[in-house]
């Protein structure tokens, strides 16, 4: 096993319930490897709400809160007003932050409020059984859309871009080095860093949605897709200077 | 040479190992897994240049890259 699984996981919940290929246990090796290459691990907590992507961090041995589906962010903002020198990181889905909680993540976003989100995207709702999600793109066929999605796909980093976020990132899978690297970025960044990590469900996405079925196949189309530009990837924002809620809040109460 | 251990009880057979090394050190074989699938089997380690991609890529975290003995040159 990997040295840094074997330091970080609870080996009496294993195995994963993740499926064979899914693109979760990448995200959470990118972000195990960024939380000990800041050693912050005694002062991180990990938030996650409902989805095949929230139980990420229940596998790894450090302060965690699995909550209610949608609520992560709004649980996360709670427990950094409580302890504010506690660094909040939350893995949610593109079910779980865009659709059942997208208000909660609008206001997030708006306040500003220091907590680092990793947004797993798969285009799909993968635990309950492949159903349609905001970010499934158009003409992709699944339980809910039988003949072809005709919805626009939510884009959210452009959201909590206008919204107001401090650093905004986008990556896929096929780059795990990138990923660990704006994980730390956003850890670091004073505001709410905002991070998609486009990953892949061969198992409900599969043909349908990605045009491949094998999890090799699927990231060597994420690598294509980042080369031809058809996504945009990399750092979309990175506004450091920007005043975060609890600075404010601590103005407030000086006066 | 590079010593790659897979763990038997951690890999899945997602078949990501084999797409993602550079150097094609990773061949299917008929070892059995715990989930009943094939296992990677190692062939060539000398070839491999350390880049960790497979480490990184593993999502079980099965696979683990140690640097073995290192021979060095008289010269």
């Amino acid at each position: 096993m990997n040295s840094l699984f074997e330091e970080y996981i609870r080996k009496e919940a294993l195995p994963t319930l993740f499926c064979p290929g899914c693109g979760n246990g990448i995200v959470q090796q990118a972000a195990i490897r960024a939380i000990d290459k800041l050693g912050i691990r005694e002062n991180t907590a990990l938030v996650s709400g409902i989805g095949c992507s929230s139980w990420i961090p229940c596998y790894i041995n450090m302060d965690v809160m699995h909550t209610i589906h949608g609520r992560a962010l709004a649980f996360a903002t709670g427990l950094k007003l409580a302890q504010p020198d506690k660094n909040v990181m939350v893995f949610t889905g593109d079910g779980d932050c865009l659709a059942i909680g997208g208000n909660h993540f609008i206001h997030a976003a708006g306040r500003n409020i220091d907590i680092t989100v990793i947004m797993i995207n798969n285009y799909i709702y993968g635990m309950t059984g492949g159903q349609k999600s905001p970010t499934t793109p158009m003409n992709a066929v699944t339980k809910t859309s039988p003949f072809g999605s005709i919805d626009y796909p939510l884009d959210g980093c452009a959201l909590a871009n206008t919204l107001g976020a401090s650093y905004v990132a986008r990556w896929t899978t096929a780059h795990p080095i990138q990923l660990e690297k704006s994980i730390k970025e956003g850890i670091e960044t004073k505001g709410f860093s905002y991070i998609e990590v486009l990953a892949q469900c061969p198992v409900q996405g599969g043909k349908n949605v990605y045009g491949e079925k094998e999890p090799a196949a699927i990231l060597r189309k994420y690598r294509d897709m980042a080369k031809e530009g058809t996504v945009s990837l990399g750092v979309l924002k990175s506004e450091k200077t920007k005043e975060e809620y609890i600075e404010r809040l601590r103005k407030k109460e000086t006066l | 040479m590079a010593i790659i251990k897979i763990d038997k009880t951690s890999c899945k057979g997602c078949d990501i190992c084999y797409a993602v090394c550079p150097k094609k050190i990773f061949v299917r074989s008929q070892n059995r897994n715990q989930y009943g699938t094939n296992m990677p089997e190692v062939v060539n380690p000398e070839n491999c240049t350390y880049c960790t991609m497979c480490e990184r890529m593993c999502p079980d975290g099965a696979i683990l890259v140690e640097r073995g003995e290192i021979i060095e040159d008289e010269d």
